[in-house]
């Protein structure tokens, strides 16, 4: 196992101002005792509301943010002992945050991490040359990073953070605010990485379409603590999450019809749309059922709703 | 040096020379207060029989328009970036490289010194001695020393600055100490008089307990070969050492700062 987390706690020490004089000391548990391990080789989702503590791991995670409890291993370091032998092992995007150099040119920047890393010539050019093809970097990399538009600048810090080879990236929200296709070249790019396998990920993101074409492997956190760790199916297992069925008919919806294997939820467009939720039979057998029953115009049935699940998730926790 | 130091230095050149514009008015200011200076200086000796303490005619020129060149150069009133890299939490970068964040600024800083060297010493400093005629060092150690000491002044200034950047790991808002720093580098460090003008227990004292002569006064001195060699050497080896003592200050507290690291920022 790659990284190792053991009740791993963050607490910040916060003064705040009461009145003209006197300053009140609260302690806020950024990360309130984690539990996490994950293998070489995974792609893990690191999920939860704002503050709940995603970026405060991934800095004690990375070594630049001292735990105030709890064992972590990184690599089979102790990330903020070692940090600079760490460094040289993983790689690492915070979205807001910038790694490369602002007045240089974008390719001068690599070449500058090249020697910095002590990365062989052969490796980091063949390393650049994927890059360079997959996140189409040819037409900015003789522009300055301040010049650069976001998007531009992230798949450049992406490159950045991938050309000493690392064996673990971690990715705090590398699609903030990314237009639609820059959006999709990263995720292309990352899935790519996760299919060569040898690079663990763990990623950070409030775009759920990122989990769910990217990770199979969720672990939500809350208020510093792990609600959830599973996959995607399981977390809809247990909400009971369901398939749904919305059909369009040709005839409205006899009233108090019912049909074996599905609830029906909603009778809309004056009974001529119905939307079916399927109590767990395979959608085949309702759908049989139900053009025996009416005669159908269309049909479609749809997955549970990533961002509905999540959210119920995070009510519930509060 | 690594071939890491060497790409630092090499990319910290690259850095300031893309500021062509700043670059041109930075030298222009640093001329037109050249001659000012210079007209000043020249006029307090003209009533003074000729020199100022101790500084004759050229010694004078030379004090004022190299002194012009080596502010450009060792910069050491524009304070490094580290501060608000630590202010904004994007000082995360920097410790997330397998290299110590000292060495990374002090490569960078050097790079821009030299590039510094290259315009904004060489232009002013020919102005002066176009306009004005320089002193020229007789003894050819100087012009070995002299190098040296600038090398050195730049160490000094950058070690006191990250000093004051490193601050920020405690106090967020360093512009108190900038502004101190700014003002007692500028007055102790020889850039707006010669030192030597002040009262001696207040000489002695800046020069053996504090680095801000090494900033500016100590390689002027060596360039106008002020009390010949033995005091070229000296003041040398007493920078020297500043830039030992204030180098191992910034590797300890940057120790203490890692100790306590509290990012800021999402
Ligand atoms: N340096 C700090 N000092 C005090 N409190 C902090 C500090 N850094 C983070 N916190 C607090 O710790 C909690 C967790 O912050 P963190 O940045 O880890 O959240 P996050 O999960 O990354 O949120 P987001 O999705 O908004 O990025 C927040 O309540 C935040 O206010
Ligand atoms: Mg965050």
């Amino acid at each position: 196992m790659i990284i190792s987390a053991r009740g791993l706690r963050k607490d910040f020490t916060v003064h705040r101002k009461v009145g003209r004089f006197r300053r009140e000391r609260t302690v806020v548990s950024a990360v309130d005792g984690v539990d996490l391990t994950v293998e070489r080789g995974e792609m893990v989702g690191y999920i939860g509301p704002n503050g709940a503590g995603k970026s405060t791991t991934l800095k004690m995670l990375t070594g630049v943010l001292s735990p105030s409890g709890g064992e972590v291993q990184v690599c089979g370091l102790e990330p903020v002992a070692k940090r600079t032998t760490l460094a040289k092992r993983i790689g690492v995007v915070f979205g807001q945050r910038s790694q490369l150099w602002w007045d240089l040119p974008l390719g001068e920047s690599f070449s500058l991490l090249r020697h910095i890393y002590r990365v062989p010539e052969t490796d980091h050019t063949a390393r650049l040359k994927q890059c360079t093809e997959l996140l189409a970097l040819d037409e900015f990399i003789h522009t300055p990073v301040r010049q650069l538009s976001l998007g531009q600048r992230m798949r450049g810090e992406l490159t950045a953070a991938l050309l000493h080879g690392p064996e673990v990236l971690f990715l705090d929200e590398p699609t903030i605010g990314l237009d639609v296709l820059s959006k999709q070249a990263v995720r292309t790019f990352l899935s790519e990485l996760d299919t060569r396998g040898d690079t663990t990920v763990v990623l950070t993101t409030h775009d759920l379409a990122d989990i769910e074409k990217l990770c199979r492997r969720l672990v939500v956190i809350d208020h510093g603590k792990v609600v959830h760790d599973g996959t995607v199916d399981e977390l809809h297992s247990r909400y009971r999450s369901r398939r749904t069925i919305v059909a369009d008919l040709e005839l409205p919806w006899p009233d108090g019809l019912t049909l074996p294997g599905a609830v029906v939820t909603a009778v809309e467009a004056e009974g001529r749309r119905v939307t079916l939720t399927l109590d767990g039979t395979a959608a085949g057998e309702v759908v049989a059922a139900l053009a025996k029953a009416v005669p159908l115009r269309d049909l479609s049935v749809q997955e549970p709703d990533i961002e509905d699940v999540i959210a119920r998730l995070y009510r519930d926790d509060n | 040096m690594a071939h890491a130091q060497v790409a630092l230095v090499a990319a910290g050149f690259r850095r300031y020379s893309t500021y062509r514009q700043a670059t041109v008015a930075g030298a222009f200011t640093n001329t037109v207060f050249g001659f000012l200076r210079c007209y000043i200086l020249l006029s307090v000796a003209a009533t003074a029989g000729g020199s100022v303490a101790g500084y004759d005619g050229p010694q004078l020129v030379s004090y004022v328009w190299i002194g012009q060149g080596v502010l450009a150069v060792v910069n050491a009133w524009v304070m490094l970036d580290l501060a608000e890299r630590v202010r904004t939490g994007d000082v995360v970068a920097d410790l997330l490289r397998p290299i110590d964040p000292l060495w990374t600024y002090l490569c960078t800083d050097l790079g821009r010194s030299g590039f510094a060297m290259l315009t904004r010493f060489v232009g002013p400093v020919l102005v002066g001695a176009l306009a004005f005629g320089l002193y020229v060092p007789a003894n050819p150690l100087t012009y070995l020393l002299a190098p040296l000491s600038i090398l050195f002044a730049v160490v000094v200034g950058f070690a006191c600055r990250y000093l004051i950047g490193l601050s920020a790991f405690w106090t967020l808002d360093i512009r108190g100490t900038s502004m101190l720093w700014v003002f007692l580098s500028g007055f102790a460090g020889g850039l707006y008089f010669p030192l030597a003008i002040l009262p001696e227990w207040l000489k002695t004292t800046l020069w053996v307990a504090t680095p801000f002569p090494a900033l500016m006064q100590a390689p002027l001195d060596v360039l106008v070969e002020r009390g010949g060699v033995p005091n070229m050497l000296l003041v040398c080896a007493s920078q020297a050492t500043w830039c030992a003592v204030t180098l191992f200050a910034c590797k300890r507290v940057q120790a203490r700062a890692m100790r306590k690291l509290v990012l800021q920022g999402g």
